[in-house]
């Protein structure tokens, strides 16, 4: 085995180990920040895949997207509701906690058994395009992938059009959470709170 | 176009003179370059420090440190080891894992982009294809590190300091991209060699501060505001927050704080002049200068020559940027955190849009300017 051969069994499997334990950790801390910063850590090791797949460019928006926009937001909601309150008992909590475990342990042996029957088939390592995946990834978003791409900002304008009409209250007749009339007025004079008070 | 110098290749080459497998010489090779840059950014830092002492009393007319070597050089070495010998402090109520790993989070990315600041033809760690593109998403990282230590350090002022650091990330990120996309564009390349040798047909004449004026400013300012710099350092502004994110820091983890932040401003310079004044490119070219003189450019004298040329005008137009930015934070007041915000959303981000959009527009119209 040569020495590059080596070096890319070891990350290889450090990275695979650190998603494995991190995911387990997303879904079985109890705190939700850890939870938070350890799909950060996710996300990470999943950018490593990637350059060990001589795909930097994928590698690096990953890391942009998922790291640096998705799990940021993640945190910064976390914290800005981070209000320390009990949360209340949920009822049968631990059948609840079985019959999940359950059905992912089943959907993982179904996707263990794919991999083991299946013969897959493997590219040519000599023909990995390497660095102009760059220029071939932008040829194919705006060629054959252009409408998928494009309805996907449409899917995201969509998203945030709709979070701001549920975070201004102005938009609608009535308050969401409340139930109560909104005083339209209200919005426009700086002078007067934006929170309705009951009567 | 001439290769200039190669070190690797005539290290490698010298070490299989003496027989060693060309896998084993590479191996022997990488720890150097990443050695160097490391130790240079961690020189280049205590430069930093002592230029800012020296402007910030300049600024204020006092006389700043002066009995620390000759004029204070060494005063921030003494800083540094103030800072390595005082007792490290995690608060009782902290959360410890957390409380630790923020300050590292914010530092190992800034020093892993050093991987792209390229001295020279062949002077830089790797010449990888993504190039300015993996600065842009590691930078990205860096606001997890700062809610981290905000969230660990169990402090309202932290909190705030470390939301308000992220906020302020994500925001300057957007037009800060899409400057540097005008630049991509213009290059038709991400590697930061290329950008650099696009602008090296003409001297001065050819830098793209004259192509990119506008983006130029643009880069300029959310540079300054990524790396937290008077009038942007909201998340640790002194009167409202203590110290923000860094309050319940001392020590070794402050110190890591300390180091991230000049390390990001002396790279942020580099980039800068990589990106806007053609990077290691004398004013004028250096082949009409050997045409002129008459001498073969290929001749290992004038390789050195051209090689120390380039190092000491990348390192001069960086700290050229780093004075700039010192005089900037000695001078102006701080904008208030709407302000900011409103800057960075509703002015920089349409005008680096129109930036791109005319940029486009002009590499169509006139691809001999614009690099069509």
């Amino acid at each position: 085995m040569s020495i590059a051969v080596t070096t890319q069994l070891i990350c290889f499997s450090i990275l695979s180990l650190i998603i494995i334990v991190g995911s387990l950790g997303v879904v079985l801390l109890e705190s939700i920040v850890y939870s938070a910063f350890l799909l950060g850590g996710v996300f990470m090791s999943v950018a490593g895949l990637y350059l060990l797949l001589n795909a930097s460019f994928v590698a690096a928006a990953q890391v942009l997207v998922y790291v640096g926009a998705i799990n940021v937001l993640i945190l910064f909601a976390i914290m800005l509701v981070n209000k320390k309150e009990d949360l209340k008992p949920i009822k049968y909590l631990n059948s609840r906690k079985l019959i999940s475990s359950t059905i992912c342990i089943t959907l993982l042996s179904l996707l263990l058994r794919v991999d083991l029957s299946n013969t897959w088939i493997l590219a040519d390592p000599k023909l990995s395009i390497g660095e102009e995946s760059t220029i071939r990834l932008g040829e194919h978003l705006f060629s054959d992938y252009l409408l998928p791409f494009e309805v996907a900002s449409v899917l995201l304008l969509m998203a945030m059009i709709g979070a701001i009409v549920l975070a201004r209250r102005d938009v609608l007749s009535e308050d969401i959470s409340t139930g109560l009339p909104v005083d339209q007025e209200l919005i426009e004079k700086s002078d007067k709170p934006l929170l309705i008070e009951k009567k | 176009m001439t290769n200039g110098l190669d070190l690797e290749f005539s290290f490698n080459e010298a070490l299989k003179s003496f027989g060693v497998p060309s896998e084993i010489a590479h191996i022997i090779w990488l720890p150097f370059p990443m050695l160097i840059v490391l130790v240079a950014a961690v020189v280049g830092v205590l430069v930093t420090v002592w230029l800012e002492r020296k402007i910030s009393a300049a600024a204020q007319q006092r006389i700043g440190p002066e009995y620390a070597g000759a004029l204070g050089v060494l005063q921030p070495i003494a800083d540094g080891l103030k800072l390595l010998v005082k007792e490290d402090v995690i608060p009782e109520k902290a959360d410890s894992i957390l409380f630790t790993a923020g300050p590292i989070l914010v530092l190992v990315p800034v020093i892993l982009s050093w991987l792209i600041v390229p001295f020279g033809q062949n002077l830089l760690i790797s010449n990888v294809g993504v190039g300015i593109f993996l600065w842009i998403a590691l930078s990205s990282i860096q606001p997890i590190g700062l809610l981290m230590s905000g969230y660990a350090s169990n402090n309202k002022y932290s909190l705030l300091g470390g939301l308000r650091a992220a906020a302020q990330s994500i925001s300057y990120e957007i037009p800060l991209a899409l400057s540097v996309l005008a630049i991509v564009m213009m290059t038709n390349s991400l590697s930061t060699v290329d950008i650099v040798n696009q602008q090296s047909g003409a001297g001065i004449l050819s830098w793209n501060i004259w192509r990119q004026p506008i983006g130029f400013v643009i880069f300029w300012i959310c540079a300054l505001a990524e790396c937290e710099r008077l009038p942007f350092d909201l998340p640790e502004a002194e009167e409202e927050l203590v110290a923000g994110y860094q309050t319940e820091y001392a020590g070794m983890k402050f110190a890591l704080f300390y180091l991230g932040s000049y390390i990001n401003l002396i790279l942020s310079a580099l980039l800068v002049s990589v990106l806007y004044l053609g990077g290691w490119g004398f004013p004028i070219p250096v082949e009409t200068i050997t045409r002129f003189l008459n001498i073969p450019i290929d001749t290992s004298f004038i390789q050195v020559i051209t090689a120390t040329l380039g190092i000491v005008m990348t390192i001069l137009k960086a700290y050229l940027l780093v004075f700039i930015a010192i005089l900037l934070r000695w001078t102006t007041p701080r904008v208030r955190i709407d302000q900011l915000l409103d800057l960075g959303w509703k002015f920089l981000l349409p005008i680096s849009l129109a930036n791109l959009l005319l940029t486009a527009g002009l590499k169509l119209a006139l691809p001999n300017f614009f690099g069509g």
